[in-house]
């Protein structure tokens, strides 16, 4: 009965297309291919979850999304065309990636003094994001004086900080505990809601890829493709009720045979886990 | 929380121990060393007085003390030449060191070519460079500083080249989405991040210098050019003024000792913040 609802037009099929992914693979010089064949088309707005094992590539396919890496087959192909400008990407690495030697407000800086935008300049910018994130008062902290939830915090205020068009998460919150992984979904999507961003979210989570997307891409690996997408019909906002839901629940349920069946599509006779 | 700390609480047989054993390492710090130390010197007294040993070949522990006092004229004006040699050379190891990791850190062919070449210069020993030194260099000073130099350089530059190349892959990835220049991550990634590593051979340094000066002094001190530390030791050896001998040794072993605290401290106050080697541990 859920998968109906697939039936009705997603709202996000009518917003314009931001990147459309085609044929896109990447080969490593080891012979690893990371990515094969990758067709995908990420909405202006779209909060899109790559989920799947280990080694289907999802980083990979982030990574060549952000420009740090380049495909070797296929195009990413950006709305209006040509490259893309890279202060439109905002990007949060799996661990915080902060600058230990620097206060918490002078990582939120780093963006805007990296275009030579002066300390002075740049305040009202970095403290409002830092209110966004709810850590208004520890500007002076330096990182090793933050748990690890407020030093993820930091480094989503740091990738937001520039007002990028798109904000690239590699598992952001894998590291952390439930309840603090909990409270980041709720207010990563109280942020989205509010400035309406698009997200790529890499996790391995079904339950938080379901909880915070509108659209589920579910990966397959050796070679990384994308196997499956799912739409989240569930409107937002969405809380810990939804959490709680019956909804929630079933979709989830859906997402995770839709992994399985992604998962037995890789594990042969050989299969290791990895 | 500290005011649960603070709180006289009844601690259990485990934690009292520990914070007895917690009170007693603070003061063995220091006292043992210290006391360990005077038993020495008393000890290298009683030697003197029981075996009657004279004084030109082993002085007591006071006379040198007496000799410190009276040759201070003379041994201080010494020390401050020595001195001069170790700090500036130190000062240009540091120049040198950290301007030739930065221009290795710009890019990896040149570092690969040029390195082995830092590496011959640290292994030869200086006192077998010396000569040619001698031969090539006129100026006493030059003389000195290089030799010094030579042999103060390379922690610096090792270290620090070491820092350099060891910044987070991601941090990397970081400054180049947001389009940072070169001078831009050299400026507020990889300097910073090679800081601890930098301070780290700067206190290696800082002996290595001293010592150079003074092994420079010592070869060109035998021919009667240098003014230094180690010609007073030299010229005491050849009179048999072993007090005097014993006070310069003892100038110069202090010099190091307050070497290496300044330049502790400093990494301390440099790195206490953010870096793990200068964080009290925490429980």
């Amino acid at each position: 009965m859920i998968g109906e609802k697939v039936a009705q037009a997603p709202a996000s099929d009518v917003a314009p297309t931001l990147l459309a992914l085609r044929g896109v693979g990447k080969v490593f010089s080891n012979g690893v291919t990371a990515l094969s064949n990758v067709d995908l088309t990420i909405r202006e707005g779209d909060f899109l979850s790559l989920l799947g094992p280990s080694g289907c590539g999802k980083s990979t396919a982030l990574r060549l999304i952000a420009g740090l890496s380049t495909p070797t087959s296929g195009v990413l192909d950006w709305r209006g065309g040509g490259s893309l400008d890279r202060a439109n990407i905002g990007f949060v690495f799996q661990e915080p990636t902060l600058l230990p030697w620097a206060s918490v407000f002078d990582n939120v800086w780093l963006p805007l003094r990296l275009k030579g935008i002066s300390r002075a300049k740049a305040a009202p910018a970095i403290k409002q994001m830092l209110a966004r994130v709810h850590l208004t008062g520890f500007e002076d902290a330096v990182p090793r004086e933050l748990s690890g939830g407020m030093k993820m915090r930091v480094s989503i205020a740091r990738a937001m900080v520039t007002k990028p068009r798109v904000l690239l998460m590699d598992e952001p919150f894998a590291a952390l505990d439930e309840i603090t992984r909990f409270k980041l979904n709720n207010d990563l999507l109280e942020l989205w809601q509010d400035e309406r961003f698009t997200v790529v979210f890499v996790t391995h989570s079904v339950f938080e890829s379901v909880f915070l997307s509108n659209r589920v891409v579910v990966m397959a690996a050796r070679p990384g493709r994308v196997f499956d997408e799912l739409a989240i019909e569930a409107a937002y906002p969405r809380d810990e009720a939804f959490r709680t839901s019956p909804d929630y629940a079933a979709l989830c349920r859906r997402a995770s045979d839709v992994l399985i069946s992604a998962i037995n599509l890789t594990a042969g006779p050989h299969h290791d886990g990895h | 929380m500290t005011a649960i700390e603070n709180s006289p609480l009844p601690l259990d047989p485990e934690e009292a121990r520990r914070v007895r054993q917690e009170r007693f390492e603070r003061i063995g710090r220091w006292v043992l060393p210290l006391a360990i130390m005077i038993l020495a010197i008393w000890l290298w007294d009683r030697i003197c007085v029981w075996n009657e040993i004279p004084q030109y070949i082993l002085p007591r522990p006071g006379v040198v003390l007496q000799t410190l006092h009276n040759d201070a004229g003379l041994l201080f004006s010494s020390l401050l030449v020595t001195l001069r040699i170790t700090f500036l050379s130190l000062a240009l190891a540091v120049i040198g060191g950290v301007g030739l990791s930065v221009l290795f850190a710009q890019s990896k062919w040149v570092e690969m070519s040029f390195f082995p070449f830092a590496i011959v210069l640290q292994v030869t020993p200086i006192v077998a460079i010396f000569p040619l030194i001698n031969i090539y260099v006129n100026n006493q000073t030059t003389k000195l500083l290089l030799c010094a130099w030579i042999v103060a350089f390379f922690p610096i530059l090792s270290n620090t080249t070491l820092g350099l190349n060891s910044v987070d892959r991601n941090l990397r990835d970081l400054f180049k989405l947001n389009g940072a220049t070169r001078w831009q991550q050299l400026r507020y990634l990889r300097l910073p991040a090679a800081m601890p590593y930098f301070l780290g051979g700067l206190k290696i340094a800082g002996g290595l210098s001293l010592i150079g000066a003074v092994v420079a002094e010592f070869v060109a001190g035998t021919t009667g050019q240098s003014s230094g530390l180690a010609s007073r030791i030299i010229e005491a050896g050849y009179r048999l003024n072993a007090p005097r001998l014993f006070a310069a040794l003892f100038l110069i072993s202090l010099t190091g000792i307050l070497i290496f605290l300044v330049l502790s401290l400093i990494s301390h106050l440099i790195l206490r913040r953010w870096h793990e080697s200068a964080l009290k541990q925490e429980r």
